[in-house]
């Protein structure tokens, strides 16, 4: 069981607010969550390297290039406020 | 003195951090161009600034000069390495995660043999890992650049470029080692063309692991000390540490784990504002990116690419300049100093240069707080020198104000020789001088006659200061001895 301590703290470092209700719905659905998962305990993974990707490849590289980039304005029109050419950020504590 | 006795028993446990800018055009994960210096923002692409659905693509030089910066440290390259998330949110990395390495790094288990005035220490390398460098941020308020506004700045041009992290076994038994290690570091890597490892420029950051030894032979609670953006304030800084956390053992008190800052102003430390909480980074594979496999074929190659290392052009110049360790070792720890030795010593003595360089042009250097490549002496200027003094146009006492002045100026030493009238008294003219002296000083030429070898010494600096130390010494002695029959 995950206790409402660990859904407190995984909120916290995924930076959200849950009030108490969601935090209780939340350990429910995150304990179905590992249920589920906990399944492929019960396979012989001895000798299974983990697999992060399904993908058989590897060294996938690109060639040190310059590609084009984007134009500042471009760049910043996504950003809820800019200042100077420069993205700005509430103040960090 | 109990104090005293007691202060030597404590010893210190230095481990290094360094985090490498590689010698890349472009970004580690994007082709975004790596620059410094350019205006804000002008360097970004969805990949660097983190939009949804952008995905990151390695760039194989990255992976190349990783894999012979370990070569170089006598890491062993891994034959399997896979990228992985750190999770954590700051404005100046905008996915919430920075791409790095976990627990299959791409190099691990190497070492550098650092000279130290104790001899040579020889540091383990942890693990040598890839990652992707953040952005940068201007806080405002500290500098006061924005006028009434109370947040940060961000300028995404650094964010995502190549970044090298190199973690040393805590093998660092003074803060000097300390220096000497960042030292050799740092030209192993510029020796290799895998970093300009400019501090300036931010290409090459050092962070240190600081604690005492228990008495009991165990490490102590260590510090973290940051923000140390010279070589010189490494040394420092982590002095400071030292003897603060020193003082708090002395007091019966005890360490507490802490961030700490050097300020090179009060060159004293402080502790961070420590967080709530300790770092959490959830670290797992990076599903974006593919693992790497590094063939044993393709590790060799790199390794015949690697270009002479310091450690083995030291050896070189001990055997074919005939220098000793010490000399070469000075010599080679700095690339540039090295190229600019090799240049003099082509037409000038081995050793004459190696001792002028490593000592009077050196200290000139240090004096200034320049490097050679900005200094406006050239190879040919000190080796002109060097055959002013054999060939006794110059005094050997009058060759340092020659090259004090080379050195200020950038003039040819002949010039200042000339400019400056510091050519050496001829045999012709100190014969003269020295009759002068012993007529102007009859007892005590009477008394090198009787025998006292002591008053030479006297007459010989009176013939000096009538060359204005334009003479050389040892001919002046011998020629008064000569003329005074002793």
């Amino acid at each position: 069981m995950i206790s409402e301590e660990q859904v407190r703290h995984v909120a916290n470092l995924a930076r959200l607010g849950l009030s108490d209700e969601e935090v209780a719905r939340m350990g429910g659905q995150l304990d179905a969550i590992l249920e589920s998962i906990e399944k492929i305990q019960e396979l012989d993974l001895e000798n299974v390297p983990p697999t992060a990707n399904p993908l058989r490849l590897t060294n996938v590289f690109r060639p040190d290039e310059p590609r084009p980039e984007l134009d500042r304005d471009d760049a910043l029109s996504a950003a809820p406020e800019t200042s100077d050419d420069l993205f700005s950020v509430p103040r960090i504590d | 003195m109990a104090e005293t006795k007691e202060k030597q028993t404590y010893q210190a446990v230095i481990g290094l951090e360094f985090h490498v800018h590689l010698a890349t055009k472009t970004k580690m994960f994007c082709g975004c161009r790596v620059a410094y210096g350019d205006s804000p923002n002008t360097h970004t692409c969805p990949v660097c600034l983190g939009h949804p659905g952008a995905l990151p693509v390695l760039n194989e030089k990255a992976i190349e000069l990783g894999a012979m910066a370990g070569i170089a440290l006598n890491c062993e390259v891994a034959s399997h390495a896979v990228f992985a998330r750190k999770n954590y949110f700051y404005p100046d990395l905008p996915k919430g995660y920075q791409i790095s390495q976990f627990d299959e790094p791409i190099c691990v288990g190497g070492h550098i043999d650092v000279p130290t005035s104790d001899g040579t220490v020889r540091v383990g390398i942890t693990r040598l890992h890839l990652e992707e460098d953040a952005a940068k941020n201007v806080h405002v308020g500290e500098s006061g650049r924005m006028h009434g506004s109370t947040g940060s700045l961000v300028d995404f041009n650094r964010g995502g470029t190549p970044l090298m992290e190199i973690v040393t076994e805590p093998d660092i038994p003074t803060p000097e080692a300390a220096r000497a290690t960042a030292n050799q570091l740092k030209s192993i890597l510029q020796a290799i063309g895998v970093s300009e490892a400019d501090m300036e420029k931010g290409q090459l950051r050092c962070d240190a692991n600081v604690s005492i030894r228990n008495p009991d032979g165990s490490f102590g609670v260590k510090t973290e000390l940051k923000n140390m953006n010279s070589f010189r304030f490494v040394e420092k800084g982590i002095a400071a540490e030292l003897s603060r956390q020193q003082e708090i053992i002395e007091d019966g008190g005890r360490i507490e784990q802490a961030t700490m800052h050097y300020d090179p102003a009060t060159d004293e430390v402080y502790s961070l504002r420590s967080k709530e909480e300790a770092h959490d980074y959830r670290y797992f594979p990076e599903p974006d990116l593919l693992p790497l496999e590094l063939s044993t074929e393709w590790i060799e190659e790199k390794k015949a690419r690697l270009p002479e290392l310091p450690a083995e052009m030291k050896s070189r110049f001990v055997e074919s300049y005939d220098l000793s360790e010490y000399d070469a070792g000075v010599l080679t720890a700095d690339r540039d100093l090295a190229s600019f030795y090799e240049e003099v010593a082509k037409s000038a003595d081995a050793k004459q240069s190696a001792n002028w360089i490593s000592g009077d042009l050196r200290a000139l250097l240090n004096e200034e707080g320049i490097e050679i490549s900005d200094s406006k002496v050239e190879p040919k200027d000190m080796a002109e020198l060097i055959s002013l003094i054999e060939n006794e146009t110059v005094s050997r006492s009058a060759a340092k104000a020659v090259l004090a002045k080379v050195f200020e100026t950038g003039d040819s030493p002949s010039v200042v020789v000339e400019k400056e009238g510091l050519a050496q008294t001829g045999s012709g003219e100190l014969d003269g001088v020295i009759e002068g002296v012993i007529a102007d000083n009859p007892d005590e030429a009477e008394r090198v006659r009787d025998g006292d070898k002591k008053v030479v010494g006297f007459l010989v600096g009176q013939v000096m200061k009538a060359t204005r130390g334009n003479a050389d010494g040892g001919r002046a002695r011998e020629l008064l001895m000569e003329k005074l029959g002793s």
